[in-house]
């Protein structure tokens, strides 16, 4: 099949439609919620999880340490647009300067070092807790994320687009083979989230971790589900699959931070 | 007589150095699937499988077992060179699953 002509915004059309026909009973502002906008049991379940949000804690230990000057005298704030209040939805973001997908943890994490900071863990701990913040004041704001007229922005969303729907690991998997056609259908013990909105509770807390996780931690596990072996967290590919999936989602409100299985 | 012989040639079989790997061929097929591995790797489409499957011919060439070693070693190559054909097929055939 020929190459198709990148046009993210027909490609985000068709996207959604496909779900808004596939779940015409869902609400469009409820698709970040996940597998609990699709199921009702799960939904019962949630309700009554979210009577003592697990990720409550990781709110409280990254509100602390936003407000922590840096040993400089700067603060996280100084480091985004609107003092880094209800900016979440529109990360990842393309840098002119760099050519590159940045992410809300990769901007996390030059904000520290730009600062004479080390680097966090992008994956989980007080990185986690720090993009709990900042969703957490960004939610019911829609995802806007922007693609600018720069081809190296659009070889970013297509190289994105073309992992989502890539076969990979043993298993032959691709993003898509759980998260398109077979979204709230039963894997195992789970309900597969549709990949409309996937990306709208991030930060999660997971049952299954124990913890808290980013986006990037999300990616991959999944991955090793699949029996791929990881890339590592900061890889190019990740980054351009997060701006792909949430380019998809644009329109869909932010509801993280938020809790899984 | 006959019966005697035929039950000490079956008993000398497995030892035979023709149906039994050197050390030398273990060593040849672990170097041949790690070098698929890393090839896997650079194409950013190795399998956890492979992985595990290196690690334990690593362990069984470092135990002296050399048939096991090479048995894994050839598993390992093979899953190896899976990982980079599905890579392959997938920069054209992801296209099909794209939704329109």
């Amino acid at each position: 099949m020929a190459a198709d002509k990148t046009d993210p915004e027909t490609d985000r059309k068709a996207f959604q439609a496909f779900f808004f026909a596939k779940f015409s009973n869902v609400a469009k502002d409820d698709f970040g919620n996940g597998p609990y906008a699709v199921n009702e049991g799960m939904r019962n379940e949630w309700k009554k999880i979210m009577e003592f949000p697990p990720y409550e804690f990781a709110l409280d230990e990254g509100h602390a340490e936003w407000e922590k000057p840096f040993a400089n005298g700067k603060r996280y704030a100084d480091c985004f647009d609107n003092k880094g209040e209800g900016v979440r939805q529109t990360y990842p973001r393309f840098i002119v300067e760099t050519g590159q997908i940045e992410t809300l943890e990769g901007a996390l994490n030059r904000c520290r070092v730009e600062n004479g900071e080390e680097p966090l863990d992008p994956m989980t701990g007080m990185m986690a807790s720090l993009a709990a913040v900042m969703s957490e004041s960004s939610r019911d704001k829609p995802f806007a994320i922007a693609i600018p007229d720069d081809p190296r922005a659009l070889a970013a969303y297509d190289r994105g687009k073309e992992f989502f729907y890539s076969r990979k690991g043993q298993l032959g998997v691709s993003c898509a083979s759980c998260h398109m056609s077979p979204a709230g259908e039963r894997m195992r013990g789970d309900i597969l989230a549709p990949a409309l909105g996937l990306l709208a509770a991030m930060p999660i807390y997971r049952s299954d971790w124990g913890s808290m996780g980013t986006t990037i931690r999300r990616i991959s596990t999944c991955s090793s589900q699949t029996r791929a072996v990881p890339l590592k967290a900061d890889d190019e590919d990740y980054r351009d699959l997060e701006y792909f999936l949430s380019y998809m989602s644009n329109g869909i409100p932010i509801v993280g931070p938020g809790t899984r299985p | 007589m006959i019966r005697a012989i035929i039950l000490t040639a079956g008993l000398a079989l497995p030892s035979l150095p023709a149906l039994a790997a050197t050390k030398a061929e273990a060593e040849a097929a672990l170097a041949a699937a790690q070098a698929a591995e890393s090839e896997a790797i650079a194409a950013k489409a190795a399998w956890t499988p492979t992985e595990t499957a290196l690690s334990n011919a690593q362990k069984a060439l470092a135990a002296g077992k050399w048939d096991e070693a090479k048995a894994v070693a050839d598993e390992a190559m093979t899953l190896a060179r899976l990982s980079v054909q599905q890579a392959n097929e997938q920069k054209t055939s992801w296209r099909n699953a794209v939704v329109r």
